[in-house]
């Protein structure tokens, strides 16, 4: 993997946490680790242990403010912030800051690349500072990263599942033939679903990833708006049922193109690539001159995810 | 299924051909929803008989509508022979009735290939309601599931819309209502249309959807699904 880079991460939760754990694994030093109201900063690199056992303990996380992230000698930003829909803040504004001031960024974060991503790119064309964000899409799978390898102008469309509660829910359904509300109640009791699963089944989630890769195909002008999106939460089990005997199945599937996004629940064919089982996530990557190329694995988790923005990391040029 | 062959020879008629005017369309719920599905053999086989036979005629299916009146059938078909056709055999189903009331009937028939849009148009002249003409005119087959309150918000003018609006024809429906009819039910169709006239099929099927509160579970083109 390439240089060492000084992590700046914002944002304590699962992932945050996880990328300050595994940073070292990847020749990385964390010097500022901050959650919503304190931060602990350390240009020679803080002791990530102790940050972790005091967040998880419910302590402070350090005694200073937040802000002072920003004033560290660091290399990236890492944004792992909650994804918020509109003005994407606090994330977009953190990504702002670290640009203005010559930084590289790299996101977890979807809200900035969904609902700002033209801003965000013109903030990058003014900075020594570049932006990633592979793990804005898909988790551990590399999504991004294999369509900047194929070019994204030889991309003609990505379609897939992008939302691994949703799919637990609907693979339930089918394999049981129980109800929505059933197996959303027991996707709760797991841990598969949080306590608030609206963005999951009403298909926003998976729509901003597919924003976020239309934005990637088309080089910007779509945010959440512009995305048709349809939920789950209709589909009865005798739905599943239907599908099921003519060899299909119903799965929650977004589709990006240069000209627009949809996601909504789809018939697949039960035995094609489309059709993952549980909370595992794919994406068909359709080229113009190479077929469809398949992608699956986790597409959330911790470390799943600060997987991949370990691998942004090492990806960034020198600055 | 009979078929009842009145002229014409079998020999070029490649096996597809025949294999295709066996097929038995699949009505599984039509009685339950008070709806008059139209039964109809499956357009995708009709690509096997597009390969040339040895006259230069090849094998066309062609699906009608017709009047139940007597006369129809024979004034209903001389456009194929007056444009250079030549009857195979005729599948006239008396005890279906198609959304608009009319009876479904089924021709085989064969011609050079650029007779075919003759064919077509002089059956259309002639004030015939031609639902199907060919491989080209039916190309796709795709699958469609609806969720909502299907037998209350009139099934049966649902499908008379689909084959109207979007302009598909329905080839067979399944009605799942596990919790009776005037809960929430579902039901799939199997649908053929035009081939290139599939995004504009559905994007009809949407609206009619969105005007009678259903879910519609569309199929995903493209790519290898
Ligand atoms: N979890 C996944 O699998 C996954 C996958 C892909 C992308 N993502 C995205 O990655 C981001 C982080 O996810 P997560 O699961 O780790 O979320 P999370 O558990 O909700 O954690 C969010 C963290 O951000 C902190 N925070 C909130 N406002 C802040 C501010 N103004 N300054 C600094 N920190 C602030 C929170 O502080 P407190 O602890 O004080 O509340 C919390 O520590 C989200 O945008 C999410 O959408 C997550």
């Amino acid at each position: 993997m390439g240089a060492s880079r000084r992590l700046a991460i914002l944002g304590a939760g699962d992932v945050g946490r996880s990328v300050a754990d595994l940073a070292s694994e990847y020749g990385h030093e964390v010097v500022a680790l901050a959650d919503s109201t304190t931060a602990t900063v350390d240009p020679n690199g803080i002791d990530v242990a102790a940050a972790l056992d005091r967040k998880l303990g419910g302590d402070e996380i350090g005694a200073d403010d937040p802000t002072v992230v920003f004033e560290t000698d660091y290399d990236v930003l890492v944004e792992a912030t909650p994804t918020t829909l509109g003005d994407a803040d606090p994330g977009f504004t953190h990504a702002k800051r670290a640009l203005e001031t010559d930084h590289h960024v790299v996101l977890a974060n979807k809200g900035p690349v969904a609902e700002r991503y033209g801003e965000l790119r013109e903030l990058e064309a003014d900075s020594a500072g570049s932006i990633r964000f592979e793990a804005t899409v898909g988790g551990a799978i590399p999504i991004l990263s294999t369509i900047e390898d194929s070019t994204p102008q030889a991309v003609t469309a990505v379609r897939g599942v992008l939302n691994g509660t949703a799919n637990f829910i609907l693979t339930r359904m089918a394999a049981e033939g129980l109800d929505y509300e059933h197996v959303l109640a027991e996707a709760q009791d797991l841990g598969v679903a949080e306590a608030d699963p609206t963005f999951d089944v009403d298909g926003t989630d998976a729509a901003l990833k597919f924003v976020i890769l239309a934005n990637v195909l088309a080089d910007g002008g779509f945010s959440l708006e512009d995305a048709t999106v349809e939920g789950i939460q209709n589909v009865p089990g005798s739905a599943l049922d239907l599908a099921a005997e003519d060899g299909r199945t119903i799965r929650l599937i977004g589709e990006a193109t240069r000209d627009g996004v949809r996601v909504g629940p789809r018939l697949v064919p039960e035995n094609g690539a489309l059709a993952v089982t549980g909370t595992r996530n794919i994406v068909q990557i359709e080229t113009r001159n190479a077929g469809s190329l398949h992608s699956s694995g986790r597409g959330a988790g911790g470390p799943e995810t600060a997987t991949a923005v370990l691998s942004d990391v090492g990806r960034l040029p020198p600055l | 299924m009979g078929n009842e062959p009145i002229g014409g020879s079998d020999s070029d008629r490649d096996a597809a051909a025949k294999s295709e005017s066996d097929a038995t369309a699949k009505t599984t719920a039509d009685a339950d929803a008070g709806a008059d599905v139209e039964p109809q053999t499956e357009a995708e086989t009709e690509t096997g008989t597009e390969t040339e036979t040895d006259g230069g005629v090849r094998p066309y299916t062609v699906r009608l509508e017709l009047v139940d009146e007597p006369g129809e059938l024979l004034r209903a078909l001389s456009p194929i022979s007056d444009n250079g056709g030549n009857l195979l055999s005729i599948h006239h189903e008396r005890g279906n009735i198609t959304p608009r009331g009319h009876i479904p009937v089924e021709v085989d028939l064969e011609c050079p290939p650029e007779r075919f849009d003759d064919i077509v148009e002089g059956l259309r002249d002639a004030g015939v309601n031609v639902i199907q003409a060919g491989a080209e005119r039916y190309g796709e087959e795709i699958s469609i599931v609806f969720v909502g309150h299907l037998v209350e918000n009139d099934l049966s003018e649902t499908l008379s819309r689909i084959e109207s609006e979007a302009e598909a024809a329905v080839i067979d429906l399944s009605l799942a209502a596990p919790d009776g009819t005037d809960a929430t039910a579902s039901a799939r169709l199997r649908l053929a249309v035009d081939s290139g006239r599939t995004d504009a099929a559905l994007e009809s099927i949407r609206s009619i959807g969105a005007d009678k509160d259903l879910t519609i579970v569309e199929p995903l083109l493209g790519g290898e699904a």
